[in-house]
């Protein structure tokens, strides 16, 4: 299965696409990104592509729009005045690919340095060629145009400038902030990423398919497991292959606990930064709890590298069921007692009620996905929008907010690990014996009896190890609803084993796109809480 | 007085080096400064949580400021980007001070052998030990702990450590 693709004129894109809003119903901008067509053995344009990713406000629909960009001129109107999320997704594609976008507010590097040459994601740039940083930047030209915006002067106000991060305690791993306060209120802020960068797009152009399962563990590390079957569902779906039933079920219990788990990290660290150390306990220690668990079936406790694509290594170990039942009653209880300390806590109710809230259409305009937008009472969940895995046959409940303010954004991750674990007790009562694997030489793995007691099994090994799994050629975006939000994966095959181009859509990368702008006129200490509840996960923000 | 009874002293007071003492209290009181940044970093927390417990070896005081600071744990892939902000934050911890590379990533670079990601950080600063690992276990992080304790007993106690390194972020 492919994407369906309507091809522009690059003259006529910003037109279709505000057309594309405004009269068809296409809100919501998934993604920007680009296509180097260098390698391409017949390449069917210009050097680059640009490709634009639109969610239909019903969001079941997805299209996807293509641009070829002429040779000589390296440039496209820019659609930051029509989608909140176009701003960051730009600077990407400019800082990736050099591709010039006019009219936008703000177009510099987002994700490599600024003293960096050139731009990695093009094919021939070498994928090794690593370049020293010497000094970081004081991101003043970003900030002088946003109190000029607001008519403030730095000295005339008294402002103050506050750097935090991208090493602080609580800028929750490698974010950076800078932020313009009057007295303790926050007039303007200004965020720097890309700390975390660590090349996965270009990575994945080097490796066969089951050799990136490893590096998409590594994007949302604290639910490793939900993104190798994230990648590993889109790839099946190029495929056209389903999982026989088994499979499915042990990915849905696997998804929902890591769902668990994610949210658990969030909230503990959350509830740390507002002083609840014992919260911190209460709902950390369960997560260790779903550590053995996992450790126990997949030999790691953090980076599982699980599945394959096609499956995964291999079947659930005997008593798992005791173990995982286990697990649960742990994490009911974690969650009760931090719930008992919370709910009718007036210090915990008072610092993060009504404190930055996001309405229903800025979230939609921001990109925002997962429980952050479901916070903002906006229902979508593609569990609900767009079953796959037999979602639809589970009795669980959408949580949605009301105001969307940071207590909402918390308060749904709470109920959503209830709702996550009903559907584990329900897919474990229903869980059928069978097959996990795709049955198809191509695709899955020989066993190993067959590899060292035959010649077939061994050569058939052989070329999956050498080879990879080969997907027809074409593109697709395949989507899943991640612990953060939508999860996506835009790949293109050339028909190879190895992927012609990777682009992760990640969900963190557009929250953290709109957290300078929604902790405006809160305090700094709002700020902190913000950024928790937003839970920006920097290996899957930055890749 | 009677002085005829000074063997009464004999529990009281004790002969030792001055080494021996300030090594006895260096052990027993190391003041982490974390620099997480990825996945080791989540697992760093785990190490801190109550199942492992950094504090039953005297570590637990997790310092976030440089200056309170005498080991360093870097936990997480160091990107170019990043760098100079660590070895900002090396330089500004007072000596005598300890580092300890957590991961694959901290070490080598891990798996990202790429444009981004720096080699190791002993290409910038001097590292005392290397956990192994992608991420390591908790109670490898504790194992390392526990060298950096046997190893500050066994070095000279009043000397600026590692006067002689030189990373490739020192003369620019
Ligand atoms: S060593 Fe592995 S787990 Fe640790 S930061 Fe690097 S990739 Fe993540």
């Amino acid at each position: 299965m492919m994407s369906k693709t309507i091809t522009l004129e690059s003259a006529t894109l910003f037109s279709t696409i505000k057309h594309a809003k405004e009269a068809l119903g296409f809100t919501f901008l998934l993604d920007i990104t680009a296509v180097d067509n260098l390698n391409k053995a017949t390449p069917s344009s210009g050097r680059f592509e640009l490709i634009y990713i639109l969610r239909h406000n019903t969001f079941k629909e997805i299209q996807l729009y293509k641009v070829a960009l002429g040779d000589e001129d390296l440039s496209i109107e820019s659609i930051s005045s029509l989608f909140g999320s176009a701003d960051w997704a730009e600077r990407e594609v400019y800082d990736q690919y050099g591709i010039h976008f006019q009219n936008h507010p703000m177009l510099k590097r987002i994700l490599n340095h600024n003293e960096f040459v050139g731009h990695p994601l093009r094919k021939d740039y070498e994928i090794t060629k690593g370049q020293y940083c010497t000094t970081s930047q004081d991101l003043m030209d970003e900030m002088k145009p946003l109190l000029d915006a607001r008519k403030l002067d730095m000295n005339k106000d008294e402002l103050m400038i506050v750097n935090l991060g991208p090493s602080h305690p609580a800028s929750h791993g490698t974010i950076r902030t800078l932020a313009a306060l009057d007295g303790e209120t926050i007039v303007a802020a200004a965020a720097e990423i890309g700390y975390l960068h660590r090349g996965f797009e270009k990575s994945c152009e080097n490796h066969n398919y089951n050799q990136i399962i490893p590096y998409t563990d590594r994007l949302n590390y604290c639910s490793a497991l939900m993104n190798n079957i994230a990648f590993a569902k889109t790839v099946e779906e190029m495929l056209d292959v389903t999982l026989p039933d088994r499979g499915i079920f042990i990915r849905i219990i696997l998804s929902e606990l890591s769902r668990v788990i994610d949210h658990l990290v969030c909230l503990a660290a959350g509830l740390l930064d507002m002083g609840g150390q014992t919260n911190y306990w209460y709902l950390f220690n369960p997560r260790n709890d779903a550590y053995d668990f996992l450790s126990k079936l997949t030999g790691a406790r953090l980076t599982n590298s699980y599945m394959r694509i096609g499956g995964m290594t291999h079947d659930l170990y005997k008593g798992w069921e005791s173990d995982l039942n286990d697990v649960l009653k742990k994490i009911d209880f974690g969650i009760t007692e931090s719930l008992k300390m919370i709910t009718h806590n007036r210090i915990y109710n008072d610092r993060i009620q009504n404190v930055s809230p996001v309405s229903a259409s800025q979230a939609i305009d921001y990109g925002f996905t997962g429980p952050n937008l479901r916070a903002s009472g906006v229902t979508y969940d593609l569990r609900f929008t767009d079953p796959y895995y037999y979602y639809d046959s589970f009795d669980f409940n959408m949580v949605i907010g009301s105001v969307g303010d940071t207590y909402d954004r918390m308060m749904v991750r709470f109920d959503e690990m209830h709702e996550s674990m009903k559907i584990i007790k329900q897919a474990m009562k229903r869980i059928p014996s069978g097959e996990i694997n795709v049955p198809n030489k191509d695709i899955t793995m020989p066993s190993k009896e067959s590899v060292y007691g035959g010649i077939e099994g061994m050569m058939n090994q052989f070329k999956l190890v050498i080879d990879g799994v080969k997907v027809p050629e074409g593109e697709y975006y395949g989507a899943f609803e991640a612990a953060n939000g939508e999860l996506g994966f835009y790949i293109v095959s050339d028909g190879s084993g190895t992927p012609y181009k990777v682009k992760v859509r990640p969900p963190s990368f557009y929250h953290m796109a709109a957290y300078p702008k929604i902790i405006e006129n809160y305090q700094l200490a709002d700020a902190i809480m913000t950024l928790g509840s937003l839970n920006i996960i920097a290996g899957e923000m930055d890749r | 007085m009677d002085l005829s009874n000074t063997h009464m002293l004999d529990d009281a007071v004790v002969t030792t080096t001055i080494d021996t003492v300030v090594s006895w209290g260096r052990e027993a009181s190391l003041w982490p400064f974390v620099f997480g940044t990825a996945c080791c970093a989540i697992e760093f927390m785990s190490t801190a949580a109550s199942r492992y417990d950094i504090s039953r070896f005297g570590a637990e005081v997790l310092r976030f400021s440089p200056r309170h600071a005498d080991l360093l744990v870097v936990a997480g892939t160091v990107s170019y980007k990043q760098a100079p902000i660590l070895k900002q934050i090396y330089d500004q911890m007072p000596e005598p001070k300890w580092v300890i590379a957590v991961g694959a990533c901290a070490c080598t670079g891990g798996f990202y052998d790429n444009y981004t990601t720096l080699q190791g950080i002993d290409e910038i600063i001097p590292v005392d030990v290397y956990v192994a690992g992608c991420p390591p276990r908790p109670e490898a992080i504790l194992d390392a702990v526990l060298d950096i304790k046997r190893q500050l007993k066994r070095e000279p106690k009043f000397e600026v450590r590692n006067t002689d390194f030189k990373g490739k972020l020192d003369d620019v």
